[in-house]
């Protein structure tokens, strides 16, 4: 497993994963976060309930930078979201609806694009894929012709071998069968066991409770802690 | 809604100083009116239908102005160091009027050409990089009108303002190039003539002013308005923020 | 400009290439397309004198019609599984960004340009003058460059988001008249056709090399705010 921690500045490790104050973040005008709170640590698994509708997946959003903050603080890992944004690269990874990945290549192909973008060897694409359970004979298939499952834990793997501290999955077990979400999970708390902060909206509530530490409700754009 | 002290002294986009030169536009254009149409001479070739120039002419120079200030302003946008939106509204104000200028080039030359020499269209240098320019511009606007925070409309449409104008010179000598290899006589000369009327120069002259300051009366009025829009829509967001809040009800909600 | 970015620029566009050399997309789809569009023209031009003497432009607007296609293509495969979001989410450097999508494009295009031309050949009967060669060439890879660059730019903002893939015709045409009538001239220039010779189209090259630094530079500096949504 590579270590996903040989990125970051000294500094900035005692910085929590996420810290949201306030925080407004509109879609074409609508305020779909209404004033968020949330204050995540380092290597916490956080679950993110609530129901359609409510801003989980705007909330991951602007923690990946795609959308901006309109009001409000938010810092993530340690860096100003509103300011340059620079010193997170590679550090954070987005998992939603879509998997972000290359259909036309293989899942090696697609692993070894991403190695080089950030630097990564043959022994951290290796150990990625044997996390994911994608080695052997899957690692020379096109993304195409893999099942829902296989390119969810090939996206996976693309947020290992890229050493993300910072998982925000988005529906993570939408689509897969049973023994999928299982794989699925075994791969989340291996991540997490070697330091990654992973925040996951869900509807499977029983599932992901059993995987996460500490849950938040979100509901018409703003936060309301359960116990 | 009721509307509070700041609304009530805003309700409209005109000012003194609006009105002051609004009046003087009008005066101008009337004097454009008598110049162009009575006082100065019928052409010798053309007839009266050489006064189509003394909008067609203006209107070009406008447009092009236009879109000057549409890059200048882009680029204090972009470059400036507070990013100050009120330079992306008069960008896109300009924008719009320029493109209206265009258009009435494009009509005014057609008219010119169809009365004169029976052709609607001439594929001389400046009608043509006109209506290319004219396209170009349109798309500008279309990039305007995509959805977006309004800070990533403004960069991104600052970033295609700045090309578009870089555009102008490129499609100019390519055309002016490409039309002065066929050397054949172009019947409809949109350049003056040297020995041009001095009473016509002087219309000329005269339309030029005056569609100047319609222009920038234009200009005024319009990036207001564009502001007064985005008040509105920030207005609107707060209330939205406040209805959004209250879908959670008594129960919930941190803030 | 850092060895950094170039590297990361050259991963990009192998990546693009590779993808296009697996899914044949432009050598099953892209090419058979602008050939018939090549062979329609001269149904609509008829086979006299007219064809072989407007060749050098129809072969730039096969190749500008064709070119639409192929940026859609070449940010298709970005937005399909949403790749240009992780790559964006991972902060990867917008001017290797484009400079890789805009290098693949390049190829791509020069691919296209070569087959054309040949076509041309064949179809509407030119001959390439022995003397014209360098000056053919040069206009070729000048063109291609700017098509590439202006492809990139727009490419990536029509990828951006939903209902904005039809911009991009809009946007690509006006600006790219002063490639075709380059490119079209220079061709003309290489070819002879209207007893034009072969100096006077190197002007033409100038023009078409201003046009692809000035969009390509451009393009660069503002590629990361043309891709945000």
């Amino acid at each position: 497993m590579s270590d996903p921690a040989t990125n970051p500045t000294p500094a900035d490790r005692s910085a929590p994963a996420v810290d949201l104050r306030g925080v407004i973040a509109l879609l074409g005008g609508f305020p779909a976060l209404s004033g968020i709170d949330l204050r995540v640590e380092r290597g916490e698994i956080v679950l993110v309930a609530g129901p359609n509708g409510a801003g989980k997946s705007t909330l991951l959003n602007v923690c990946a930078g795609l959308v901006p903050v309109a009001r409000g603080h938010a810092e993530v890992l340690g860096t100003d979201l509103r300011g340059d944004r620079g010193a997170l690269r590679h550090r954070i990874g987005l998992l939603g609806h879509r998997n972000g990945l290359y259909a036309d290549l293989t899942v090696a192909e697609n692993l070894a694009f991403w190695a080089d973008m950030v630097g990564a060897n043959e022994a951290e694409i290796a150990a990625a894929l044997t996390s994911a359970g994608l080695d052997g004979r899957l690692s020379s298939v096109r993304v195409s012709a893999l099942s829902a499952g296989q390119r969810r834990r090939t996206a996976l793997a693309v947020l290992l071998v890229r050493r993300a501290e910072l998982w925000l999955l988005d529906e993570p077990h939408a689509g897969l069968d049973p023994s999928g979400r299982d794989e699925l999970d075994d791969l989340i708390r291996l991540a997490v066991a070697s330091g990654v902060t992973v925040i996951l909206a869900s509807h499977d509530l029983e599932r992901s409770r059993a995987l996460a530490g500490r849950e938040i409700t979100v509901k018409g754009g703003t936060v309301s802690e359960a116990a | 809604m009721t509307p509070s002290p700041q609304t009530s002294t805003r309700r409209a986009t005109g000012t003194r100083a609006t009105r002051v030169l609004g009046i003087v536009t009008l005066v101008m254009l009337g004097w454009l009116g008598l110049f162009g149409l009575v006082l100065s001479p019928a052409d010798v070739d053309q007839g009266d239908a050489v006064r189509i120039m003394y909008v067609h002419v203006p209107t070009v120079w406008l447009a092009y102005l236009a879109f000057i200030v549409t890059a200048v302003c882009s680029a204090l946008y972009l470059f400036g160091k507070r990013h100050s939106l009120g330079f992306d509204r008069v960008a896109g104000a300009s924008a719009e009027i320029g493109v209206v200028f265009m258009a009435l080039t494009l009509i005014s030359g057609s008219l010119w050409g169809r009365i004169t020499w029976g052709v609607y269209w001439q594929w001389d240098a400046r009608l043509t990089t006109t209506a290319l320019l004219f396209v170009t511009y349109i798309g500008y606007l279309a990039v305007r009108g995509l959805d977006g925070t309004r800070e990533r409309r403004a960069r991104r449409s600052a970033v295609i303002g700045l090309l578009a104008v870089v555009e102008i010179p490129l499609v100019h000598w390519s055309v002016r190039l490409w039309r002065s290899l066929h050397q054949e006589a172009t019947i409809l000369d949109t350049d003056l003539d040297v020995d041009i009327d001095g009473l016509m120069l002087f219309s000329l002259f005269v339309g030029v002013v005056a569609f100047t300051l319609l222009f920038v009366w234009l200009l005024l009025h319009r990036s207001r308005t564009i502001a007064l829009d985005d008040l509105l829509a920030d207005r609107g967001i707060d209330r939205a923020i406040a209805e959004r809040r209250a879908e959670v009800g008594p129960s919930g909600g941190s803030s | 400009m850092s060895p950094g970015r170039i590297r990361l620029a050259r991963r990009l566009a192998a990546k693009d290439l590779l993808i296009e050399r697996r899914s044949r997309v432009l050598v099953n789809q892209v090419l058979p397309f602008s050939g018939l569009v090549m062979v329609v023209f001269a149904f609509a031009l008829g086979t006299g004198g007219v064809l072989e003497r407007a060749a050098p432009g129809l072969v730039w607007l096969a190749v500008l019609f064709s070119s639409l296609s192929t940026v859609q293509r070449s940010f298709g495969l970005e937005t399909a599984d949403g790749a240009m979001e992780s790559l964006r989410v991972a902060g990867v450097d917008p001017i290797a960004l484009f400079l890789g999508k805009a290098a693949a494009l390049a190829i791509e295009l020069l691919v296209l340009v070569t087959v054309l031309l040949g076509l041309a050949v064949v179809l509407y009967g030119t001959e390439p003058r022995a003397e014209g060669i360098v000056l053919l060439v040069t206009t070729a890879i000048s063109a291609t460059l700017g098509l590439a660059a202006l492809g990139t730019i727009y490419g990536g903002l029509a990828a951006g988001g939903s209902g904005r893939e039809t911009l991009l015709p809009l946007l690509v045409l006006p600006v790219a008249a002063p490639v075709l009538i380059g490119a079209t001239r220079g061709v003309e220039a290489a070819l002879g056709t209207d007893r034009t010779a072969v100096s006077e189209g190197w002007p033409w090259v100038g023009l078409l090399l201003v046009f692809a630094v000035a969009i390509g530079v451009g393009g660069a500096l503002a590629f990361g705010s043309l891709i945000e949504d």
